[in-house]
């Protein structure tokens, strides 16, 4: 039932017009947004992936093939459950050297920095307890500023061969500690967070990392190169 | 100047700079001020902006007679959005750095007054061609607009130019340019100067038009 809209000085319009004006504009948008999704969406993951995969291999300093575990049920698992999808679940990557030998875990991780979600990924070797390298993955740091963290060479290139857990220090204090990062001059809070998201992800996964006894990945058994 | 008397070339060149949206109107200043620290983000989102006025301009101009006036505004509203839409998509895919680069700002020109400007004044009364002729000018000003600032504050605030180093490596780049004051400063210096140089072509034209030995009559005063 349609009930005529009059108003002031306006002829007449039935409310079913205005619905299906309304309705009929929505449809077209909506297909044809779910039509440039369908088109765009495969091109975004797949560069997604591909930035994941050369951020892995930059931060575990180039192995020769890396395998996906993925965090399910309190271990680490490199298969999951006929039932499961991995889509959803948390995965942290393990690098090994053309002789099968591990070289060490990357782990991404995101927490709010001084503007925005500031996301980085690391590569970690449990047995030294030493940093292999640090990249940003996502940050809206200010620019000029918070955004050295990941545009400063000599803030980035401390996380290579770094103990842990990090300590981080202000540059004209730092004793030479092996532990110790010098901070950003006027980026301290953008500094912190990537040291906390570091110090955090080891206290949380170390134990799941010593625990994971998986078979040495081979290339021609599913180990990403 | 009423709608009918304008020319096509009037109604595209008078939103590229007699009616320029930003540097005129001072329409569409939130992506005007928040991402035009360098010239490449200026152009993309200009490039972004052009899309979405120009297809909504398309699309409201060619079905205006079959939307009721009482939802116009909700009906160009979805239109818009429909565009921005597909543009964020688009630019996400295509250029994912940018679009990385230009945040949220993208989905924001959903709210840009500009376009929505045009297309209830304009592009609802007229014709196509007009309507696409008015949209073109105007998306292009606005990205005019939008690389002349990004120009300054990417020379002032990084020492380069589309990532070329124009500023010698010892000179130390003023990093509030390409921070959010540094857009208001660019946009106020380019508005004070633009004003300045209008006003210099005023008064060269007023000196043309009354020969040495006659005044001119006082500006703002009836002559």
């Amino acid at each position: 039932m349609t009930a005529p809209v009059q108003l002031e000085g306006r002829h007449e319009v039935k409310t079913s017009k205005l619905l299906t004006t309304l309705g009929a504009a929505g449809a077209l948008a909506g297909f044809l947004i779910v039509f440039v999704y369908a088109w765009s969406q495969p091109i975004i993951q797949a560069y997604k992936a591909e930035q994941l995969r050369l951020a892995v291999q930059e931060v575990l300093g180039g192995p020769d093939h890396f395998d996906t575990l993925y965090v399910y049920d309190g271990a680490l698992r490199k298969e999951l459950p006929a039932d499961v999808d991995g889509a959803g679940l948390e995965q942290i990557f393990l690098g090994y050297t053309a002789e099968g030998e591990r070289v060490g875990f990357a782990v991404a991780y995101g927490e709010p920095g001084f503007q925005d979600i500031v996301r980085v990924i690391f590569g970690y070797d449990r047995g030294t307890e030493a940093l292999l390298g640090m990249k940003v993955l996502e940050s809206k740091e200010t620019p000029g500023l918070g955004d050295k963290i990941e545009k400063d060479s000599s803030f980035v290139n401390q996380f290579s061969g770094v103990l842990t857990p990090l300590v981080g220090v202000k540059a004209r204090e730092s004793s030479g500690d092996p532990h110790e990062i010098d901070m950003i001059t006027g980026a301290t809070i953008s500094s912190r967070v990537v040291i906390r998201i570091i110090n955090d992800q080891i206290e949380r996964l170390g134990p799941l990392m010593d625990a994971y006894t998986g078979q040495v990945a081979r290339a021609d058994t599913g180990g990403v190169r | 100047m009423s709608p009918r008397d304008t020319t096509p070339q009037g109604d595209f060149f008078r939103g590229v700079w007699k009616e320029n949206p930003v540097l005129i109107q001072m329409l569409g200043l939130c992506p005007a001020l928040a991402v035009t620290n360098t010239v490449e983000n200026s152009l993309w989102m200009g490039l972004a902006t052009f899309f979405v006025l120009t297809g909504s301009s398309f699309i409201v101009s060619l079905v205006k007679k079959l939307i009721p006036g009482e939802v116009r505004i909700p009906t160009f509203i979805l239109i818009i959005a429909t565009f921005v839409t597909v543009a964020d998509m688009s630019l996400e895919a295509i250029v994912p750095t940018v679009h990385k680069q230009l945040g949220a700002f993208v989905a924001l020109i959903v709210v840009n007054c500009m376009i929505l400007s045009r297309q209830e004044a304009f592009a609802s009364k007229r014709p196509l061609g007009r309507s696409m002729l008015d949209a073109f000018g105007s998306g292009l000003g606005f990205m005019i607009a939008l690389i002349m600032m990004g120009a300054v504050r990417e020379v002032l605030g990084q020492g380069t130019l589309m990532n070329f180093r124009v500023i010698p490596g010892h000179f130390e780049p003023w990093v509030i340019f390409i921070l959010p004051p540094g857009g208001f400063l660019t946009l106020g210096f380019w508005l004070l100067f633009l004003n300045w140089w209008q006003k210099l072509r005023r008064e060269r034209a007023r000196v043309r038009a009354w020969p040495d030995g006659v005044a001119a009559p006082v500006e703002g005063r009836a002559a």
